[in-house]
């Protein structure tokens, strides 16, 4: 107990030792694409992107970038973000250099490689324009790449929306009990994000409460939503809300709920590792996705919120102003992961 | 004499060795200098404190033990009857039914363990939807995410172990002893119940403990089925102990017990197997007789057809549905069955076609080198050919008490600034675990080809590599090609060693399916699934054409 106040003591002070590192380094100049970045990047040919988005998203905008530089192969990566963290920190411990593109959905992630120095500088024209400022690193290490909500959601086909639930603390009502699906914060960012806040605003006594309901546990955020649409539970504690829409747009009988409480916000940001195997490719890729036709082409497949000013959300959902959402906190993350993982797997007993 | 300055004995056995040392001592060296460590390194005893005393690890040891004794008695409950039904009956479809038992042994129990999700989950799973159609009832009928139902899926991809063990074992029982039986006038069930039952205890004996260690160090099953029912087995917890910074001291402090586990049930097994000697004492015997079963024939035929359902066509089933359907709970028809699952792995997802050539590479290589090592130590021990074979038997054999999670660990820890994140470590990782099965194999095929043979060939001038080449090797042939298919089978399998080793451009086929499904994309599993058995299905009729079932059935149980 006394150790973990001195550490919650201490965690006041890294964001201003960091905010006094920006200054020994700034963020590079904004580099649009030129052709010499294009040519070099077909040099290299391929480019490797490590990312948590769900294959049905992901894989598309690979093909998309692949439709536009033809020269160029994507190999994409998908984990789980806490996976893709795992699996980064042991190749580079081996001296393994494969990442080219990082993407997840724990931004604190990013903290901890920033600190590692594994992070190379780039900043596209449209993350020096176009991005709001809060977006992007002030060293130019890696910049938020699109927005994503861990939402409830529900199969109205077994789940009238008369007794759908309005909140978190609804799905503790024991008429829930067996029909919950929930996903891993071991695996999952967006599951390690959402805990983090929800832990925070409700305590942790609200998931020693959950734990009792008999909840299905599954481990990707990219899971709950196929497994409420496959009717194999009828509520969703938490997903990537995407998905739910997704399915829903697609005609299935899913209904989203933003809970009175709030709803935990994931922002996914992406960086260039500067051990890249192929680095102009990795940077033609992140400035790609980063340009309004990257980011459109997200937001018409899968509607995620997207980064860049110049690219609006998708019609027929709910703006991210209209939702009441927790605030997000990497940097506790950062600390308090492990922490997160022990209390979690304490009370869910894996 | 001059012959003697170019003897290659030693550096031969030097090799080997060294070679055998890299892969089995070195690993396992690690693992007990990591479990007996502090993180910097200090000696400690604190790793198995914690092992002991934090319900976090306690838990999953019972829940290990338990499943292994449930799994090893349901085993010898299914497979003593169906082996006796298939040996010693005339039933129909006996020969069928020792092929499918073949079949669902070569089913990788993670496949299997993802397929009875789409059976068995309570509310979305295809038996419950029927149950529910048909009985109008809310309750499910299974629930596959528990510990009743992760034993259950065990035991279906392990009682054919113990079912090969025990039909093989009757084969081989000799006849007179049941001719005796009965001319002293006992009855056809007297007889059963006084000799052949009382014969075959011993096999069924060690039958048991093959399942227990198939159980107690299998990774695949109970990687799907324990998170989602909300718990934690050995092998699993070993796995969640593996992220980064991975806790490599308690990793191998958990590993331990298991590998001495391994090694006491071993040393059980030769012990209840080698009592097996006294059915078989000398001479020839006559043929086993068989039984009529007269009216019960055809039940007993679809009492054993039933019962094979269970880990091969209701599973295969569900997954043919899953890879044609959008939705993997809703039966196929004609007018919802869609290509879309598998243009989606072939053509979108990346990672399909760099594991396919990962997983080939792989089997190819693994089947050759080690089929290659395994006849090389084979033949030096089979002959004595250098001073010292004893330890290479012993040292060939040895990796059979390393479970394949245990043995990823130690390499990892050994090369994991060398060969991690090559093919190279998953090459070692393949060839040492089916080193066992392939030297033993190999090595009673060396036994079965007289001496004689290749002496006239030294005593005509030939050198010993020559001789081995010009006449061993010819008559080996079917042993040779029957233990280089069933190396290439285990590879594509293989999950356990393979899920700690790869990284993202070492995937194999195995750890896809298991990346998919963290994301529960089963659409892609089921069509890379079924990709997989292909594969197997063309290796397996290979093996069948050039060497003999019964060789195959043993190689594989020994694996």
């Amino acid at each position: 107990m006394r150790r973990r106040h001195f550490l919650a003591a201490g965690a006041l002070l890294p964001p201003l030792l960091s905010s006094g590192a920006r200054v020994v380094s700034a963020a590079p100049p904004a580099e649009p694409i030129t052709q010499t970045l294009i040519d070099a990047a077909n040099k290299e040919g391929k480019v490797t992107y490590y990312t948590a988005m769900d294959l049905s998203v992901a894989e598309p905008m690979a093909k998309a970038f692949e439709a536009k530089f033809p020269d160029i192969k994507v190999a994409v990566e998908r984990s789980g973000a806490e996976r893709i963290f795992n699996r980064i920190g042991q190749e580079m411990a081996s001296k393994i250099y494969r990442v080219d593109v990082v993407n997840g959905s724990d931004a604190a992630h990013f903290i901890s490689w920033k600190r590692e120095g594994w992070l190379a500088p780039y900043l596209s024209k449209d993350m020096a324009e176009n991005l709001p400022a809060d977006m992007v690193d002030p060293d130019g290490l890696y910049c938020t790449q699109r927005i994503h909500l861990s939402t409830i959601a529900y199969n109205s086909k077994l789940l009238s929306p008369a007794d759908a639930p309005k909140g978190f603390k609804d799905l503790l009502d024991p008429k829930y009990s067996g029909k919950m699906v929930k996903g891993h914060p071991g695996y999952s960012g967006t599951i390690m994000t959402a805990t983090q806040q929800i832990a925070r605003e409700l305590g942790w006594s609200y998931f020693e409460k959950l734990a009792k309901q008999k909840v299905l546990q599954v481990q990707s955020a990219t899971e709950p939503p196929k497994r409420i649409s496959a009717g194999e539970r009828a509520v969703a504690v938490d997903g990537s809300d995407y998905l739910f829409w997704i399915a829903k747009e697609k005609g299935l009988p899913i209904e989203i709920v933003h809970a009175i409480e709030g709803t935990p916000q994931i922002s996914n940001p992406m960086g260039v590792f500067k051990s890249a195997p192929n680095p102009n490719a990795a940077r033609l890729m992140v400035s790609w996705i980063m340009s309004p036709e990257g980011q459109q082409f997200l937001v018409d497949l899968s509607g995620q919120y997207p980064a860049n000013k110049l690219v609006k959300p998708k019609p027929g959902r709910p703006l991210l102003s209209q939702i009441k959402t927790f605030r997000e906190d990497p940097a506790t993350v950062e600390r308090q992961a492990d922490e997160i993982k022990k209390q979690y797997a304490k009370y869910f007993k894996v | 004499m001059t012959g003697r300055r170019l003897d290659l004995s030693l550096p031969v056995l030097a090799g080997v060795v060294v070679l055998l040392a890299a892969m089995v001592a070195l690993p396992v060296g690690w693992l007990f200098v990591y479990a007996f460590s502090d993180k910097q390194g200090h000696p400690t005893l604190g790793n198995f404190v914690t092992l002991f005393t934090d319900s976090s690890f306690v838990d999953p040891l019972i829940t290990t033990l338990t499943m292994s004794v449930s799994v090893s008695v349901i085993c010898c409950l299914v497979a003593a009857p169906l082996g006796w039904l298939a040996s010693r009956t005339d039933m129909p479809l006996r020969r069928t039914l020792r092929t499918l038992v073949m079949a669902s042994l070569v089913t990788p129990p993670f496949v299997g363990a993802i397929a009875w999700e789409m059976l068995a989950a309570p509310n979305s799973g295809l038996l419950n939807q029927i149950w529910r159609y048909v009985t109008g009832s809310d309750d499910p009928l299974l629930d596959i995410y528990s510990l009743e139902g992760l034993i259950f899926v065990m035991a279906c991809y392990t009682f054919p172990y113990v079912f090969i063990l025990v039909a093989n074992a009757l084969d081989r029982m000799p006849g007179e002893l049941e001719d005796a039986s009965s001319m002293l006038g006992a009855g056809t069930w007297a007889t059963a119940r006084r000799v052949t039952i009382p014969l075959a205890l011993p096999v069924l004996l060690a039958g048991a403990l093959i399942a227990f260690l198939q159980v107690l160090n299998q990774f695949g099953a109970p990687a799907i089925l324990a998170i989602p029912a909300g718990f934690h087995t050995l092998t699993t917890k070993i796995w969640s102990l593996f992220q980064f910074p991975p806790k490599s001291e308690l990793a191998s402090a958990v590993s331990l017990p298991l590998l001495l586990l391994t090694v006491a049930l071993l040393r059980l097994q030769s012990v209840a197997l080698g009592r097996r000697g006294y059915a078989v004492l000398g001479g020839k015997y006559g043929a086993p007789r068989v039984i009529r079963l007269g009216i019960l024939r055809i039940p007993a035929a679809i009492l054993a057809m039933l019962v094979l359902s269970l880990p091969l066509f209701l599973p295969y089933a569900a997954l043919l549905n899953t890879a044609l359907s959008p939705i993997s709970s809703e039966f196929v028809t004609p007018a919802t069955a869609t290509l879309q699952n598998i243009r989606f792995t072939f053509l979108e997802l990346s990672s399909t076609m760099p594991a396919l050539k990962n997983t080939f590479i792989l089997a190819v290589s693994a089947a050759t080198l080690g089929g290659l090592l395994a006849m090389l130590i084979a033949y030096i021990v089979a002959r004595h050919a250098i001073p010292g074979h004893r330890l290479l038997a012993f040292l060939a054999t040895s990796p059979l008490a390393i479970p394949g999670i245990v043995l990823g660990v130690g390499l990892f820890l050994s090369y994991s600034q060398t060969l991690y994140g090559t093919l190279w470590i998953l090459l070692i990782a393949f060839i040492t675990i089916e080193l066992p099965a392939s030297y033993q194999q190999l090595n009673s095929a060396f036994h079965a080809v007289h001496p004689e043979l290749e002496e006239a060939g030294r005593m005509l001038g030939a050198s010993r590599l020559r001789t081995l080449w010009d006449i061993t090797a010819p008559l080996l042939r079917t042993a040779a090609i029957a233990t280089w298919c069933f190396i290439f089978v285990a590879v594509i399998r293989e999950l356990s060693a393979a899920a700690i080793l790869f990284t993202s451009e070492t995937k194999v086929l195995s750890v896809l399916i298991f990346d998919l499904k963290e994301s529960g994309d089963v659409g892609a599993i089921a069509v890379i699934s079924l990709t997989m058995v292909v594969l197997t299905a063309i290796a397996i009729t290979a093996a069948n054409r050039f060497g003999t079932r019964r060789e195959a059935s043993r190689l594989l149980v020994r694996s």
